[in-house]
């Protein structure tokens, strides 16, 4: 019977997809400027909070890709 | 009427300039598409953890103690999680924002000593014990009376703490979000239920640790965004007393010298004795909801280790809860109110000071990271006190006194009916609470009544043999009727309250600090009374549960940077340094 992911991974995965969602989200903003922007809103802080978060998950998937007994 | 503000998101300030009316109050923050993909992406995945995990889950040791596989750091992460609920997150940030840095010692004195005593002395009696619950170790120590007791005490504590944690999130995500009140009851109750149920604790704490890291992913942009708007710590303090036109808000212990001298009015000696020891060591020591999690380690070192990481963690917190409080008392163009006159006047209240930081500085995207951590903490806390509840009724109360010599198969089956019914019980107190008027009291009130005794009860049982049984049970019973009895005296006459915090300063919030010490107090004087008259078990009957009649196992081979002493002694120290800096 094969083994079971570790959570780590799953961790990694949440991660990396709400990373690529928020980054792409920033990148919009950018592109489209909300009528009422947050503060501090020139940091683009979507940009590299979401880069941030994708780059954590890919590290996650790829020290914990493979399954344990 | 509160002032429109240019720093404010569209909803909120429109919000702020709006005539006070709690009938036309709009909710906070407005989802886009992409914040709605990442909360319903959430909700898919925490169900998908629970289908995962269950064909793992089959026998009563998978499923009540996730098979006693976890690493020291899904332990530690895990048992950290399960504590962040609800009022971690939104109550301590409220606090933060009304009693300023006093509310950081509910995360430093209020948690970091009781953690690392767990690890280091408690821990080794409850894992070479092999006991499955705290209720478990009272009945090895003490015999059925006082399993009896503190498993029905339990049992009500957390279906009651888990009904304050659904009815605080279906409370915010209405104001936050619009969403209907029994909307959010229910659906959080059934997704908590459904992984749960599947896969029982190993579900609950594999989710906890994919809550623990959303937490933090959607939290601590706050801290670091405010950081940079205010211009660094000293701005942020120079501000906060300007603002108040006071210095108290930004000391941790130079004003608690006396009752009125600081914004909580409380005593240092409350703090220390009633908050740091009695009610902090009776929540970590004996709370079998943060217990369950450090039990289900797959080794002693493990175990003992579980505490003492989730102490780091727990260390670095008010970042993401206090930080944000404070940051508020410095940028938000307008005054919060306390929960009742918020009411009253369509104005906002303290607990929504998280949600206030939140729209102030993120976007589409980040708002929905933000929201899904909060509805993270508050599922964490929900599912740790179900998965909790499911163990000690099935082992503690069913399996003691209804039906014993059923098969593994019948008590999975009942651990998994039992947290659906769990969950239907919390949602009627999450009913009931609607009329309680604070949220952070009634918790404080319930950790008072049954969490100090049982601590005088556990601590004097591991510790001193004499100890009997009858003196266990009468002394958990006396500390529990001393605490409830307080209670009624200064329900009744409010004015008792000078004679239960010592002093005629004393205001609300201490009246649980001395309360949780006296019912500590009259438990382990009974305790000791009642066993001195009693006659004590023979020796051999205490092999593994009192401290000088348990081997403990030769020290594992680990270097010295491996070892939970270690560990405990570098986390006590930053823990002491960072009192003084704040001092």
């Amino acid at each position: 019977m094969p083994g079971k992911r570790t959570i780590w991974f799953f961790a990694g995965l949440l991660l990396l997809f709400y990373g690529v969602v928020i980054l792409s989200a920033g990148l919009w903003e950018i592109r489209f400027p909300p009528v009422h922007p947050p503060m501090l809103f020139e940091l683009h802080a979507p940009i590299w909070w979401g880069a941030l978060l994708a780059v954590l998950g890919a590290v996650f998937i790829y020290r914990n890709n493979g399954r344990q007994q | 009427m509160v002032p429109s503000s240019p720093f404010l998101r569209p909803s909120a300030a429109a919000m702020c300039a709006m005539p006070f009316s709690a009938s036309a109050k709009p909710h906070l923050i407005y989802l886009s598409p992409v914040d709605a993909i990442i909360i319903v992406a959430y909700f898919a995945f925490v169900i998908f953890i629970g289908f995962y995990v269950r064909k793992s889950s089959k026998t009563v040791s998978d499923f009540f103690m996730a098979g006693r596989e976890m690493t020291a750091w899904i332990a530690g992460l895990s048992f950290i999680s399960a504590n962040l609920g609800s009022l971690e997150l939104m109550g301590w940030a409220g606090s933060a924002y009304q009693y300023g840095l006093l509310a950081v010692h509910a995360y430093w004195i209020g948690a970091i000593p009781a953690m690392l005593f767990l690890g280091i002395v408690m821990m080794p009696f409850y894992y070479i014990s092999r006991t499955h619950s705290v209720p478990g170790y009272l009945h090895l120590r003490f015999g059925n009376s006082a399993r009896a007791f503190s498993a029905v005490t339990f049992a009500l504590m957390t279906t009651l703490m888990s009904g304050i944690n659904m009815y605080s999130m279906a409370l915010v995500m209405k104001v936050v979000l619009g969403w209907d009140l029994n909307l959010s009851i229910w659906l959080s109750s059934i997704v908590v239920a459904g992984y749960v149920a599947l896969g029982g604790l190993r579900s609950a704490i594999y989710n906890e640790i994919l809550q623990f890291v959303l937490i933090w992913a959607g939290a601590l942009l706050i801290p670091i965004l405010g950081m940079i708007e205010v211009g660094g710590w000293s701005n942020l303090r120079r501000q906060i007393e300007t603002n108040l036109g006071r210095s108290d808000y930004m000391h941790m212990w130079s004003g608690l010298g006396h009752f009125n001298q600081n914004p909580m009015g409380v005593h240092w000696t409350g703090v220390v004795f009633g908050w740091g020891f009695v009610l902090a060591f009776g929540y970590f020591t004996t709370d079998f909801l943060v217990i369950q999690r450090a039990l289900s380690a797959r080794s002693l070192r493990a175990a003992r280790m579980a505490p003492i990481i989730g102490a780091g963690f727990k260390m670095m917190v008010p970042a993401i809860v206090i930080l944000p409080g404070l940051l508020a008392l410095s940028v938000l163009p307008f005054h919060l109110l306390p929960e009742g006159a918020a009411l009253a006047t369509g104005g906002h209240s303290y607990n929504e000071v998280l949600p206030l930081m939140l729209v102030r500085y993120c976007g589409p995207g980040l708002i929905g990271l933000g929201v899904t951590a909060l509805i993270a903490g508050f599922m964490a806390g929900m599912a740790g006190n179900v998965s909790a509840f499911s163990t000690v009724w099935t082992e503690d109360i069913y399996r003691a006194f209804i039906n014993r010599g059923a098969r593994d198969g019948h008590y999975v089956a009942m651990g998994r009916w039992c947290t659906v019914v769990g969950v239907l019980i919390s949602v009627g107190t999450a009913y009931l609470v609607q009329h309680s008027a604070s949220i952070m009291d009634y918790a404080l009130q319930l950790f008072s009544f049954f969490m100090a005794p049982l601590f005088g009860t556990v601590l004097l049982g591991m510790l001193w043999k004499r100890a009997t049984d009858a003196g266990g049970f009468w002394g958990l019973l006396a500390g529990t009727g001393t605490s409830i009895g307080l209670w009624v005296w200064v329900e009744r006459a409010p004015s008792a309250l000078r004679y239960v915090a010592l002093s005629s300063d004393a205001k609300g919030m201490a009246e649980n600090m001395y309360r949780a010490l006296w019912a500590w107090i009259v438990c382990v004087v009974v305790t000791i009374v009642v066993s001195l008259l009693t006659t004590p078990r023979p020796t051999s009957q205490l092999a593994g549960l009192v401290f000088g009649e348990t081997e403990m196992p030769a020290a594992e081979h680990a270097e010295w940077y491996e070892r939970p002493l270690f560990w405990a002694a570098s986390i006590f120290v930053i823990f002491i340094a960072l009192n003084i800096i704040f001092w």
